[in-house]
């Protein structure tokens, strides 16, 4: 209640002009039980984009508060976060000075134990960079929502998931959504899992920019009068932020100041125990999102494995390929951090040729898989099609692909 | 409160630890109202009773570490306050206090504090917890310039303590923002090019509604700025402390001489000023139980 009482900056809702019989939205929702509402309840189908989706996740998802820097292909959805302050589903929200300053205080918000929502996208990213890699160390539950774009120079606005990239290694939990469906589901999928005290991480929902954000797509929802559960800030991998213990030596992120093999220790193995966290999460994301990846015609010999839009392109790809005959399968990563490694080998393990379509420069989902399944699969792995800087990808291009995949590896 | 949300069995008085017990029964925990009006752990007894920082590894002599005892010492409520430092020389002293401590990155101490201040607000509606940023000139100035000015134009309720040593310390001496012109130190090798950068002028253009500059010349003084800065960041808005702490270490002052180089300095061009606004200055005369001056213009 604290918009009812009081920002702040001393200013409650009524001085804000609402009025004095104001009842915020979120008191009039009922809270229920996370896989009740990932499975259970009944949905209703809408027409909407990516970033309307985003509100609508947002809506359900408890958030106490989110704190906002434009930048497009985002500005949309964290301009629908501020109309949910207004009409009271989320508790507290200003514009950040930047996104050092925006990503600084959304950690500081999860240190106090509440639950905390950001969004970026490309360049604000990497600005951002120093405060989001500082995250999943000071094992801060957050939820970014990174609405990908084009990063380096010559700058531009399209979209392009190279940014996820630079997520890889910093020890966050990264899921990559196909549409706008997905949009609306992994968020309060990666809230869940992210304060589970076993976890104690934040996530990001990395989605296509503009492909998603900014085109309409079915997005099946619940009805907006239920809810996630509150955030508990004492349930957590470390003590919450609230001197809400007994006086003793208290430093809730232990600053390694000497240089001795303790501090070395005590460095390593805290980043062991980071990146233990992430694989311990994989069970959660299981259980929320009916598993890591989706899997189309698993007996096929040729796969394509993709995730984000690309998943959209390999689909009717397939779709295609069925109708000449031909049978392709299909693995959709929905998950990047935790890696589903043992489920792609699963999937994957009589296929004779893997295509990895990607919406990069990097081809960085390809690297990722010649890693974990080099010396395991007797599939050849190949790095395309990709296509970076705003650009499309056509299903013919994929099933050039294919053929020509067919012709070098017999 | 702290103390009863955990508290200890009787049956387990006889081995909690001795820090524990001086906390609560000999130091400043429990020991006073809460909002400041009923001091009685007082700087004139220091070392007489159990701080809530006592041990550092900060070089011998440092003013920096006098300075941030007696803000300990100065706070109206310590079970209910967090410290976010930043890299830098006074965190080494203020990771070690029995208060908790926030340790982000360089410079982000006043962003961190935004959320972390309003986070707390939500989960703790009738808890008042008092967030106070201490940092040095460098961490606040230069690179944590934008979310130090943006923090106080949003008028964010808590305080911030520039622990001014006109100097990095931490790095080993470079000159920063708020060394004064001509000064030669490292990265400055023919004198500091530009004025020390007047952080009492924009916070007074930021419309903080408290602002104090001192040299701990004067303890007691210390403790009853930073007792006001806070609670006027608890009621009003934000608070502003420029803190003259000299690095003995870079700017070669012999140790036995940092007390008299302080109280050159402050006569020089570091005394104390208090700059607050009438609405901080109604609510400290309340707390403070003043009776209120008239206005005689
Ligand atoms: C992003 C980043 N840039 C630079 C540094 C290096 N650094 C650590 S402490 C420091 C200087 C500290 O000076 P100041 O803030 O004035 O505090 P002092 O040590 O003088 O008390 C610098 C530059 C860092 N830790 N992080
Ligand atoms: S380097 Fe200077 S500021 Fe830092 S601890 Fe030593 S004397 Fe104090």
């Amino acid at each position: 209640m604290a918009n009812v009482k009081g920002s702040s900056v001393c200013r409650t809702a009524v001085d804000e002009g609402k009025p004095a019989d104001w009842v915020p939205g979120g008191e009039k929702q009922t809270v229920v039980d996370p896989m009740e509402m990932f499975h259970k309840l009944p949905r209703e189908k809408l027409f909407i984009t990516g970033s309307e989706a985003a509100r609508e996740s947002m809506r359900r998802a408890n958030i106490d508060i989110a704190i906002a820097y434009p930048i497009t292909p985002q500005s949309e959805s964290m301009q629908q976060a501020g109309y949910l302050y207004d009409e009271g589903y989320i508790k507290e929200y200003y514009r950040g000075e930047e996104e050092i300053g925006t990503f600084s205080a959304i950690s500081g918000a999860s240190r106090a134990g509440v639950r905390a929502l950001t969004a970026t996208s490309g360049p604000g990213l990497m600005r951002g960079m120093e405060a989001i890699s500082s995250w999943p160390g000071a094992r801060t539950p957050i939820i970014m929502l990174n609405m990908c774009r084009v990063i380096n120079t010559p700058l531009a606005i399209q979209p392009d998931n190279i940014e996820m990239s630079f997520l890889l290694n910093t020890g966050i939990l990264l899921l990559h959504a196909e549409n706008q469906q997905d949009f609306y589901d992994y968020p309060l999928a990666a809230i869940m899992a992210s304060e589970q005290v076993d976890v104690t991480l934040p996530a990001v929902v990395s989605v296509d920019g503009f492909f998603c954000t900014h085109a309409r797509g079915p997005v099946e929802v619940t009805p907006e009068e239920f809810k996630l559960p509150p955030r508990d800030g004492w349930r957590s991998a470390v003590p919450a932020m609230d001197n809400e213990n007994p006086p003793a030596r208290i430093s809730r992120d232990a600053p390694i100041q000497k240089s001795n093999f303790i501090s070395y220790h005590m460095h390593a193995s805290w980043q062991q125990e980071v990146f233990a966290a992430v694989e311990r999460s994989a069970k959660y994301f299981d259980k929320y999102l009916g598993g890591l990846i989706e899997v189309v015609n698993p007996d096929a010999e040729d796969f394509i494995i993709a995730s984000g839009c690309a998943v959209s392109q390999a689909r009717e790809a397939v779709r295609q390929e069925g109708e000449q005959g031909r049978t392709v399968g299909l693995v959709k990563v929905k998950s990047i951090r935790p890696f589903p490694t043992e489920q792609i080998f699963e999937a994957v393990k009589g296929a004779k040729r893997i295509l990895v379509p990607e919406f990069n420069q990097a081809g960085w989902l390809h690297k990722e898989l010649c890693a974990v399944l080099y010396g395991r699969c007797k599939a050849v792995i190949k790095d395309g099609p990709r296509v970076f800087g705003g650009m499309t990808m056509p299903t013919e291009m994929i099933m050039e692909w294919l053929a020509e995949f067919r012709k070098e590896v017999k | 409160m702290s103390l009863e949300t955990l508290r200890p069995s009787p049956a387990f008085a006889s081995v909690l630890p001795i820090e524990y017990v001086d906390l609560v029964e000999h130091g400043p925990y429990t020991n006073r109202s809460g909002d400041g009006s009923k001091q009685t752990v007082k700087v004139t007894d220091m070392g007489k009773f159990k701080e809530v920082i006592e041990e550092h590894p900060m070089c011998a002599g440092c003013a920096m570490t006098l300075f941030i005892r007696l803000a300990y010492i100065g706070m109206p409520n310590p079970e209910h306050t967090i410290v976010v430092g930043t890299a830098g020389c006074g965190r080494l002293a203020i990771s070690q206090a029995s208060v908790p401590f926030i340790y982000g990155n360089y410079g982000d101490t006043n962003a961190v504090a935004s959320g972390l201040k309003r986070g707390l607000e939500i989960r703790f509606p009738n808890q008042k917890k008092d967030v106070v940023v201490m940092a040095g000139d460098g961490g606040l100035i230069d690179i944590g310039f934008q979310g130090l000015m943006h923090s106080w134009f949003r008028k964010e309720k808590f305080t911030t303590i520039m622990l001014d040593n006109e100097v990095y310390g931490n790095t080993g001496g470079q000159e920063s923002g708020m060394t004064n012109h001509g000064k030669v130190l490292k990265m400055a090798p023919r004198g500091k090019f530009g004025d020390k950068i007047d952080a009492l002028g924009l916070a007074k253009v930021a419309g903080v509604d408290y602002i104090a500059r001192l040299a701990p010349t004067n303890p007691a003084r210390v403790a009853r700025t930073v007792r006001r800065a806070i609670m006027v960041a608890r009621e009003v808005g934000h608070s502003y402390i420029q803190a003259y702490t000299s690095c003995n270490i870079e700017y070669s002052i012999p140790t036995p001489d940092v007390m008299k180089d302080a109280f050159e300095i402050e006569k020089e061009r570091y005394g104390f000023e208090e700059i607050v606004s009438p609405e901080a200055k109604a609510y400290l005369d309340e707390v403070e139980k003043k009776p209120k001056t008239k206005k005689t213009d």
